[in-house]
């Protein structure tokens, strides 16, 4: 044992690796104390570390509804028979899946099991470590004999030059102890305990924020409360009763394309200018924000998420009285921005629904039908389609925004129109005028009260591993024999060996022996 | 200097690079076969641990670790290779200059401009390196990874240089990207010495394993030098991580979301921490924990050319 050089670092052996077999006692008790024991091994540890990363590839692959969800629905309609397995084994939402969970949960129990104990006797160790030198010290990688007539005076002048090196010394009956490198110890805790930290921080984002999502057209606004946004979200112990009160309109957003032929039609600038009024009654500041560039309001964020167009129309029933009058948020469908959207008209007799087709550069294709070359609004044309009938809106169940349900409706006629263009309907339905567009953005607001702690806990992490895997931590010992003493010393980790400071130490011995009682050349032995 | 110009010349030196890495890979394959084969005895001390050695004796007997003799002509063929290399390398850096110029930004906006980048990393680690330690014994292994690299960039990803989308356009891409494209030098250079200690390790009297062994560094010293880059690049791939995070939070607005490219960057750093795990328990040094660097190494590519080639995500540059 004693000539396995890690082994001298107590800190290091894992004793609980060594609990092969279950014990041979019966009871639930110390069955428990070994599965406890098995759980908090290095291998166990290894084993789930291998697990968790291979637990988060069908996460990669299967898409998630947490980013994805439209994804998802696809292809619960396309292979329903696949998506029920899928959603069975929680495959649509792997990092919230039991399994998954099971497997982080179990990876730092056994990180907290293994911790706790190592911490305390590292505490232990921090006291009374050097300890004192091997039984056999000669077999260590580097010793050296200085032969000397005066060992006490030898061992007393070596207590000096280690502390003079600045080594942590500890003397006992015959010996003097060195240690460097503690830190590597200490280094190593502060990692693990970190990630015990990040874990804890990213459970307080999640129970303790909130998020949620609105679409803002040119010229509106909105307040920051629940019922204004579209989609809201938040964690079990958030505080959503008094969200900070702060209201923002969007005055102008504009956005820069890519016209050369590399890369056409990407996007290259968005700059979203709104005035945010931080509380009621207080007067209203500009802003210019845009991606990589979120607002910091109390403690929320504004990121801006998306944009699209938002025609405007007019419509006006027979006798030219105005019924509708609104910019209408369409989605874009693809690169291009060719984008949809419906207008239902529930103020006219009979009620009026249309579908429409935005292109901001419109172009008529002999196979596509309409549409939109470029991202920019360059051409702008609307194609509606126009229904009469019941809207569907009294039955009393919500409707979605962006979906016209046509069951009880009748298509009456199909046009297409320019910035400007009004459209008389047939049947003396009425006029549609689309006047011009707007530009809309999409908008997250979100607190997330855990993300500094995580920050912080990464940086100690970081901080600590690299202690954990840069520091060298040695020990050396100087041992007093019948006419000599014995100088040794052992490093921990990839190299045991420390010749250079053995030879610092050596030299420093060396140099006052050869001035009290000159020695013959081979007073170094061999 | 005009665009057009400035294009042309980038795209020149990164092909002379790569003739002048051809021409470097041949010196080393020559320089490698020619290593004198060393006695069966030697390669049995090589192997063997330190042996208790003494303060005071010459601090080299500590770890009898030199490398197997060369014959001269090798010798010289192996530094020509690295003079080589070293060329190559300046060429490779001055089309990268060129392309950022071009494009009037850094030159990290899409895929061809990260192969680029990488392969220039790699080389640099291995000539870095090689300031230290005589390790003209990797090129043989190192230069054909890095001209493969090359050659994707220039047939498969190729595009015109142009401006950056909004998400990219951020200080953090050159803290994160820099850190990340010097992580995969590191981790290439560690999978491939991991690589040859697999061949070197237990590779017997005879066979072309032996033949390799003969030419290679004790297997111990291999083993060694894949830890320590490792080791070394670990904290490092942790900052790129996490200062991917930071950027992810202030471009879409959560800083970990689970993104295909997060995921498999969590993935490689669970495969290193399992790396580095292997080495201190017992059972797990040595040939296993050289797969695991080779795996690492493994997800670490597949994260950077599958991931945006085969799935949809936010991680898409457009022009891939
Ligand atoms: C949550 C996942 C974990 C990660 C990412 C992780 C990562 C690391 C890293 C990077 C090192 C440094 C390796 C070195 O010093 O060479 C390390 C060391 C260590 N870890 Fe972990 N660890 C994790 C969980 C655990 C668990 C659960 C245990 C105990 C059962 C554990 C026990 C140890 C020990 C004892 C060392 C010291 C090894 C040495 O210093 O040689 N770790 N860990």
């Amino acid at each position: 044992m004693a000539t396995e050089p890690e082994l001298m670092f107590s800190t290091h052996a894992d004793p609980m690796d060594r609990q092969a077999a279950p014990p041979p006692g019966i009871g639930w008790r110390s069955w428990s104390r070994w599965l406890w024991s098995r759980l908090t091994s290095m291998r166990t540890a290894l084993i789930l570390l291998l697990l968790l990363g291979i637990a988060a590839i069908p996460g990669s692959l299967v898409p998630q509804r947490t980013s994805d969800p439209f994804a998802v629905n696809t292809l619960v309609q396309d292979n329903p028979t696949l998506a029920e397995w899928y959603e069975r084994l929680g495959l649509f939402d792997v990092y919230g899946s039991i399994w998954f969970s099971a497997i982080y949960l179990l990876l730092f129990l056994s990180l907290l099991g293994c911790l706790i104990p190592r911490a305390r006797q590292h505490f232990r160790m921090w006291r009374r470590s050097p300890g004192p030198p091997p039984a056999n010290l000669d077999r260590l990688p580097n010793t050296a004999h200085l032969i000397c007539d005066d060992p006490d005076g030898q061992l007393q002048h070596a207590e000096e030059v280690m502390r003079k090196q600045r080594w942590r010394v500890r003397t006992g009956d015959g010996w003097v102890a060195g240690e460097k490198g503690f830190w590597r110890e200490n280094g190593n805790q502060i990692f693990h305990f970190s990630l015990l930290g990040v874990l804890a921080a990213v459970g307080i984002g999640a129970l303790g924020g909130w998020q949620g999502n609105v679409v803002l057209v040119e010229e509106r606004g909105f307040s920051n409360t629940i019922t204004q946004y579209d989609t809201f979200t938040a964690g079990r112990f958030a505080n959503t009763d008094d969200l900070p009160p702060f209201s923002i309109q969007l005055q102008d957003f504009e956005v820069d394309f890519e016209r050369g032929q590399a890369q056409r039609g990407a996007p290259r600038d968005f700059r979203a200018q709104v005035a945010i009024t931080p509380e009621p009654g207080q007067p209203s500041e500009q802003q210019v924000f845009g991606v990589n560039d979120p607002i910091v309001l109390d403690d929320a964020k504004v990121f801006l998420i998306g944009h699209g167009y938002a025609p405007q129309i007019i419509v006006r029933d027979t006798d030219g009285e105005v019924v509708f009058d609104d910019s209408v948020v369409f989605l874009p469908q693809d690169g291009n921005f060719t984008s949809v959207g419906v207008v239902k008209v529930p103020d006219n007799d009979p009620q009026l629904g249309f579908r429409g087709l935005f292109l901001p550069t419109a172009a008529l294709d002999q196979e596509a039908g309409p549409i939109s070359l470029f991202p920019a609004p360059d051409s702008p044309g609307l194609f509606m389609s126009a229904f009469t009938g019941d809207l569907g809106l009294d039955s009393g169940e919500p409707q979605n925004v962006y979906q016209l349900d046509d069951s009880d409706m009748e298509q009456i006629a199909l046009r297409g129109l320019i910035p400007g263009d009004t459209w008389e309907l047939p049947e003396g339905a009425g006029s549609v005028e689309f006047v011009g567009f707007n530009r809309w953005i999409s908008v997250k607001v979100a607190r997330d009260p855990g993300g500094v702690w995580a920050l912080a806990f990464v940086g100690t992490a970081i901080l600590g591993l690299s202690m954990s895997l840069f520091i060298r931590r040695r020990r050396v010992w100087v041992l007093r024999g019948a006419g000599d003493v014995t100088v040794g010393g052992v490093a921990r980790g990839e190299r045991t060996d420390l010749d250079d400071e053995l030879d610092d130490i050596v030299a420093e011995l060396d140099g006052q022996l050869a001035g009290e009682d000159p020695l013959p050349q081979e007073g170094v032995s061999r | 200097m005009e665009s057009e110009a400035l294009a042309q010349l980038s795209n020149a030196l990164v092909y002379s690079s790569m003739f002048v890495l051809a021409l470097a890979m041949l010196a080393f394959a020559a320089s490698f076969a020619g290593r004198r084969t060393k006695a069966p005895a030697e390669v049995e001390a090589n192997v063997a641990q330190p042996v208790p050695a003494t303060v005071g004796a010459a601090p080299e007997s500590v770890q009898p670790e030199t490398l197997p003799a060369e014959d001269p002509a090798g010798r010289r063929i192996g530094n020509i290779g690295m003079a080589l290399s070293w060329l190559a390398w300046f060429l490779l850096l001055g089309g990268v200059i060129a392309r950022g110029l071009w494009a009037e930004r850094v030159p990290w906006g899409n895929m061809y401009e990260f192969s680029l980048t990488s392969a220039l990393a790699v080389l640099g680690v291995f000539l870095g390196v090689s300031v230290w330690r005589d390790v003209r014994w990797l090129g043989v292994i190192i230069i054909p990874l890095v001209l493969l690299t090359l050659g994707l960039a220039v047939t498969v990803l190729y595009t015109e240089a142009s401006q950056l989308v909004p998400a990219l356009q951020s200080y953090w891409l050159i803290i994160h990207v820099s850190t990340a494209i010097v992580c995969g030098g590191a981790f290439t250079f560690a999978a491939s010495v991991a690589g040859l200690y697999l061949i070197a390790d237990g590779a017997g009297e005879s066979g072309w394993r032996a033949r390799w062994a003969q030419r290679l560094p004790a297997a111990q010293r291999l083993d060694r030098m894949a830890y320590r880059t490792i080791a070394f690049t670990f904290p490092l791939w942790t900052f790129a991580v996490v200062s991917g995070a930071i950027w992810a939070e202030s471009a879409w607005g959560r800083y970990w979301g689970w993104d295909p490219k997060e995921t498999w960057a969590f993935i490689t750093w669970v495969a290193y921490a399992a790396y580095l795990h292997a080495r201190s328990t017992a059972g797990w040094r040595g040939r296993r924990a050289a797969w695991l660097a080779i795996a690492g190494a493994g997800i670490f590519w597949f994260n950077y050319f599958g991931v945006n080639l085969l799935f949809s995500g936010l991680h898409s540059y457009s022009g891939v």
